[in-house]
């Protein structure tokens, strides 16, 4: 018996030649970004940043001091925009609303038993709840991708629509875990299967698991998204994680989204970015085009 | 009460708003690319190129030269020797000595160092010469930089490799050059073309004289000095830019043993008749209107880049380009709506902007042939779709195009138009498609998309045409041969089968 409003219907998600997604996300990497466009995306890639920590010796203090440089990443330059939001596990989600309240960079919360998502249900959901009430404004759930790989997509989906549920004004991020479901047709599938049942977001990964965030694998996403678009009207969002190291791939992000589903994606409303290492390059690479040279990294705060 | 009036009023305003909130993307200005011009500076062109002749360049006993220009910006760039039947006739003498005296006579692995010699000084030079090629015919930066030269230099790598093993090619045969080779080839990829012809006859100890097409010469000769640079010995590589009756000098000469042209089916028609009866070898590359067949089971988003690939790739100046889509009903509104999308994105302009996908229409006779066909179209009564991208105030430029509502009977549909404009029409079945697909006097390649294995061998298995890629599109490989069913010409350029064409076998 499905306990679904609507079945999950496979037969329509189109399939994914492996060899078409990778030259034309290797193609989409030769864009030459330089000059004012390259100082424009920086700002824009920095927007966008989903500053996280999620390490098992994550304390207070490193929170609070990650919060400091989501709000104000490079002291002294106020044209530099603060990050789209900082990314804690539910217990530091408190620490992270009290220290970065009143700037609009926004708390995220990871949940649903992070990151494999083998707990029951129940966890799950008291997982979810505990961080809503705690203040986060946006839930970042796992799949259960032991259910999807084995083709249970109904408990996948009643698990997104029950921790949606238990979300309440908070936005649902959802975690396909892509180097886990190993091929481009599932990550298509998986991406369909968040959208149809609640996501306001889809994202690749953990950050545990490698390959993460690759280009391709962003593509294939994309591409859902514009699908889903074009039969539902719904713009859903895209948070690629893991791996994003440097701003030449921040910047091949942003050339993915701009080419593939267009402007209205070029906000930090539809488009994060998880990393917590990249920002350092973004401001480096900033403080560059402005100066003409690159700096020592002592110039740059570690948090 | 609400009146029927108001009712219906109501309705249609509500119907109005679905309409404009239907959903659309925007490509708009949110974030653009600023212009990212690839630098001229380490490109030295002459004012003035010599015919290169038994390892010189010297003046054309014809006293004429000819401007060649940038089709992106119509400035000059320099003026270039036209080679006349006198030229013509010391070329082939000096190719003769050469073949008789050096080349044929030298042992087959010398041979291929010279060969390799060639293909790792292009390979240092690939910079200069993408640049060049860019100027020269209107080309992206980002093809002459990742394709034409990359692809030549693979040319030249891959048939060094045969010179002293071609007894392996043809097993049970003794093997010997044929002589004196003549060459024509294109605009279209002029360094790739000039690779795909000498590297294979030069290899197997033919000498050859080159005709570059008149639009585009300098990629030849930046060729001829790297001959020079490699001390290959005078006369087995001669270059003589000119026009066709530089081609005609070339084809009728009688000591010329084999012809090897890339072009038109009209100006092939022309050479076979001139060659007929001769005795002279004769392979013939000339135009094509390949069928790009999408089925409903295709990987629709990569099919579309197919698509894109197959007609916009060198503003369509591709004799293997994928010009007439095929697409089952049943997907047609999908892959149109996306097509369209896509064409959006295409970035028209500067072509040695490395963000440029779209560059010029090599000449300015090209565009009148272009745009005389898509009138044709127009008036036939096809729908024309174009990309609505700026259009720069110089040079010579088509947008990307394609055109719905076609039969199969449309001028447009049946002719090569060698620019940017795509003809689409639509099957229901496997059947029909093939047969729309082979309906056509040309068979130089073909297009299969569908995600089921099965299916592509059916398929391609009954498509007419010389190469057919499932999945992919214009994707070439020295190994892999190249060539042409029907009026797409005959012999194969590339692989083992393209040696047969330089070779005689005893």
């Amino acid at each position: 018996m499905s306990s679904l409003p609507r079945p999950f219907d496979t037969s329509r998600i189109p399939r994914v030649d492996a060899v078409g997604i990778d030259e034309r996300a290797s193609a989409l990497a030769k864009r030459s970004i330089k000059k004012a466009s390259k100082i424009a995306g920086i700002k824009l890639a920095i927007s966008m940043l989903d500053l996280t920590t999620l390490e098992g010796k994550d304390s207070e203090g490193k929170v609070r001091q990650l919060c400091q440089k989501a709000m104000r990443p490079l002291p002294g330059d106020p044209s530099v925009p603060h990050v789209a939001a900082v990314c804690v596990y539910p217990n530091l989600v408190a620490v992270a609303k009290d220290s970065l309240a009143g700037s609009g960079v926004k708390v995220a919360s990871v949940a649903s038993g992070f990151p494999a998502g083998l707990v029951p249900l129940a966890a799950k959901l008291d997982d979810t709840l505990l961080a809503v009430e705690a203040g986060a404004d946006e839930i970042d759930m796992v799949i259960d991708r032991g259910a999807f790989l084995s083709g249970d997509y109904e408990k996948v989906a009643s698990e997104i629509l029950a921790i949606k549920d238990a979300c309440r004004d908070a936005h649902l991020k959802v975690i396909l875990e892509t180097g886990e479901l190993e091929t481009y047709d599932n990550v298509r599938k998986a991406s369909r299967l968040a959208m149809t049942y609640g996501a306001d977001f889809i994202k690749t990964s953990t950050g545990k698991i490698s390959p993460a965030a690759t280009p391709g694998v962003v593509l294939v996403m994309l591409e859902a998204i514009r699908d889903f678009y074009f039969e539902t009207g719904r713009r859903i969002g895209m948070k690629p994680a893991g791996g994003i190291k440097t701003s030449k791939q921040a910047l091949h992000l942003l050339v993915l989204v701009k080419e593939t589903v267009g402007d209205a994606w070029l906000t930090p409303d539809l488009f994060r970015i998880g990393a917590s290492t990249v920002t350092n390059d973004l401001l480096m690479q900033l403080a560059k085009e402005a100066s003409g040279r690159y700096q020592n990294e002592d110039y740059f705060t570690k948090d | 009460m609400a009146t029927v009036k108001e009712e219906r009023e109501a309705r249609a305003e509500a119907i109005r708003h679905i309409e404009r909130e239907k959903p659309a993307l925007e490509f708009g200005s949110a974030w653009e690319y600023s212009p990212a011009p690839e630098s001229r500076d380490h490109v030295r062109l002459e004012d003035r190129y010599g015919l290169f002749i038994g390892g010189k360049f010297v003046a054309p006993k014809s006293k004429n030269y000819f401007a060649t220009i940038n089709p992106a910006t119509e400035e000059k760039l320099a003026d270039v020797a036209e080679a006349g039947p006198a030229d013509v006739d010391a070329a082939v003498r000096a190719a003769e000595d050469a073949y008789r005296k050096r080349w044929s006579k030298l042992k087959p692995a010398d041979r291929g160092k010279y060969v390799y010699r060639i293909a790792r000084i292009l390979q240092e030079k690939s910079r200069e010469l993408a640049v060049i090629e860019s100027m020269d015919g209107g080309k992206p930066i980002k093809e002459s930089r990742d394709v034409d030269v990359p692809l030549a230099v693979a040319h030249f790598f891959y048939h060094a490799g045969w010179a002293d093993k071609l007894e392996y090619a043809f097993p049970r045969h003794a093997v010997s050059p044929i002589g004196v080779c003549g060459q024509i080839i294109p605009w279209n990829f002029p360094l790739l073309m000039a690779a795909w012809k000498i590297a294979p006859a030069i290899s197997c100890g033919n000498t050859v004289i080159l005709k570059p097409a008149e639009t585009t010469p300098l990629t030849a000769m930046a060729l001829a000095k790297v001959c020079e640079e490699a001390d290959l010995p005078p006369g087995v590589v001669n270059i003589l830019p000119g026009a066709g009756e530089t081609g005609a000098a070339i084809v009728n000469h009688p000591r010329v043993k084999k012809i090897a042209f890339t072009g038109s089916t009209e100006v092939g028609k022309i050479i076979q008749r001139a060659t007929a009866g001769t005795g002279k070898r004769l392979t013939l590359e000339l135009g094509g209107k390949a069928a790009n067949v999408i089925f409903e089971d295709a990987p629709i988003d990569q099919a579309v880049e197919g698509i894109i690939n197959g007609i916009y790739f060198n503003q369509g100046h591709v004799c293997c380009a994928g010009s007439r889509l095929l697409v089952q009903e049943s997907i047609a509104d999908t892959v149109l709506a996306k097509l369209s999308d896509r064409i959006a994105t295409l970035r028209m302009g500067d072509p040695l902007d490395k963000n440029t996908d779209v560059g010029a229409i090599n000449s300015k006779m090209q565009l009148d042939k272009i745009r005389e066909l898509v009138a044709c179209g127009v008036e036939e009564g096809a729908e024309l779709h174009q990309s609505s991208c700026p259009i720069p105030s110089k040079g010579y430029w088509f947008p990307p195009s394609f055109f719905t509502g076609v039969a199969q009977s449309h001028r447009i549909a049946r002719e090569e138009i060698f620019g940017p404009v795509l003809a689409v029409m639509t099957f229901r079945t496997p059947e029909e498609a093939v047969e729309k697909a082979n309906n056509i006097p040309y068979g130089l390649s073909a297009g299969v998309w569908t995600d089921k294995g099965s299916k592509i061998f059916q398929i391609t298995s009954k498509m007419r045409a010389g190469v057919v890629w499932a999945n992919t599109f214009n994707k070439f490989d020295p190994s892999s041969p190249f060539g042409g069913y029907k009026e797409s010409g005959f012999g194969r350029e590339g692989g083992v089968h393209g040696l047969r064409a330089y070779v005689a076998l005893s």
